[in-house]
């Protein structure tokens, strides 16, 4: 089935998404997070794959063989990238929330406070 | 908004989501296709460029203006970590005790960390040869270093990672990046284009810009990640928060309050 390796791609989305929608754990809502972020992973190198290629690189392979498309895997890198500085941008947020509230649970930070 | 009605909304939108997502996938080029024009023209501009790995070249020289946004991001992950996490004014820095560690664990850790930062090196050092560079390379470089901690204790680690100095080196190197790009402005043609020699294909000193950007970015992310790192484990080893205890599960009594309620 050729739809398959996309289907997961959003498979692997919607899952991440009832986490977060679901969580009652702000640590356990940022690894949910990764999660429906890393179905982008999937998605792109999905778009990306070539059938009977290598990997996008030439040290030794003669020039000339097929190889996947880079261009998606170039961009799921940078995808890695920020999505490896937000997680530790929120779980730093998740720490200063569980010490100026003392929970970590998003159904009790109701109250707004200035 | 009860948890029903959030769960009701999510599945309204789940399935809002999966059928457009589904009809979108039937229209997307094949899977495993062989036509990627711009894959193919990629390749080529990665071989004219005489860059043996194709996503190093397109990372740090077809698209370099968007890796330096990417570096960006990192630097500011960075400080905002360092911000975030810093030591509050109400809370103590109390030395870390030792544990014990078994002595096979020690040996394996200390014989593994020299090991384990020679391949971090050797990952971001053939970045424009062999799958992996800057980013992989750092991240391996930056882990490696906290088997100090894994196999010893914290005490060992502080000693091998000289935190202030990595900061500095960070920022320098995410400043590196930027003063690269101006190679092209002074050769007269455009920011970060690869004005360098190119080099024979396939060897170390090959891609022209490409290494010299891929090692400002493994060493921006060895030292980012290393002081990313020691925000997180300071709050878990070292800072003492004092008011853990005394705040009432339902977190109602504000944190700032320093006294707490008299028991009836």
């Amino acid at each position: 089935m050729n739809l398959l390796p996309f289907l997961a791609a959003g498979w692997i989305f919607l899952v991440g998404v009832y986490g977060m929608v679901t969580s009652r754990n702000l640590v356990h809502a940022v690894g949910c997070l990764a999660v429906a972020q890393s179905s982008t992973y999937v998605l792109l190198l999905g778009v990306g794959f070539r059938r009977a290629a290598t990997a996008p690189v030439f040290s030794d392979v003669p020039v000339g063989t097929p190889v996947v498309d880079p261009v998606v895997q170039a961009l799921v890198l940078t995808d890695v990238v920020v999505g490896a500085t937000v997680t530790a941008l929120l779980l730093s947020l998740v720490i200063q929330v569980r010490k100026r509230y003392g929970t970590l649970d998003p159904e009790e930070l109701t109250g707004l406070r200035g | 908004m009860t948890r029903r009605v959030r769960t009701a909304f999510f599945l309204a939108a789940a399935a809002v989501f999966a059928v457009a997502f589904v009809w979108a996938s039937t229209g997307l080029p094949a899977f495993g296709t062989a036509h990627h024009p711009y894959g193919s023209r990629a390749v080529d501009a990665s071989v004219r460029r005489h860059t043996a790995n194709v996503v190093s070249s397109i990372n740090f020289d077809q698209r370099a203006l968007d890796t330096l946004g990417e570096e960006s991001i990192l630097f500011g992950a960075v400080l905002g970590a360092v911000v975030l996490l810093r030591q509050a004014r109400d809370e103590d820095r109390e030395d870390p005790v030792p544990g014990r560690v078994l002595p096979t664990t020690l040996l394996l850790g200390a014989g593994l960390l020299p090991v384990t930062l020679l391949v971090g090196v050797y990952v971001v050092g053939h970045g424009q040869l062999s799958p992996g560079g800057g980013f992989q390379g750092g991240v391996v470089l930056a882990t490696g270093l906290h088997l100090a901690y894994l196999a010893a204790d914290y005490r060992v680690l502080r000693r091998v990672r000289p935190l202030a100095a990595l900061g500095a080196v960070d920022a320098a190197a995410a400043g590196a990046f930027t003063a690269l790009g101006l190679a092209g402005l002074v050769a007269g043609a455009a920011y970060l284009q690869n004005v360098l020699p190119l080099g024979t294909f396939n060897q170390l000193a090959s891609g022209g810009l490409v290494p010299l950007v891929n090692a400002a970015v493994g060493v921006e992310v060895a030292s980012g990640v290393v002081v990313l790192l020691a925000q997180f484990l300071d709050q878990a080893v070292e800072i003492e928060s004092p008011q853990e205890d005394r705040l009432p599960p339902d977190g109602s009594q504000a944190p700032d309050d320093r006294h707490p309620p008299e028991a009836p």
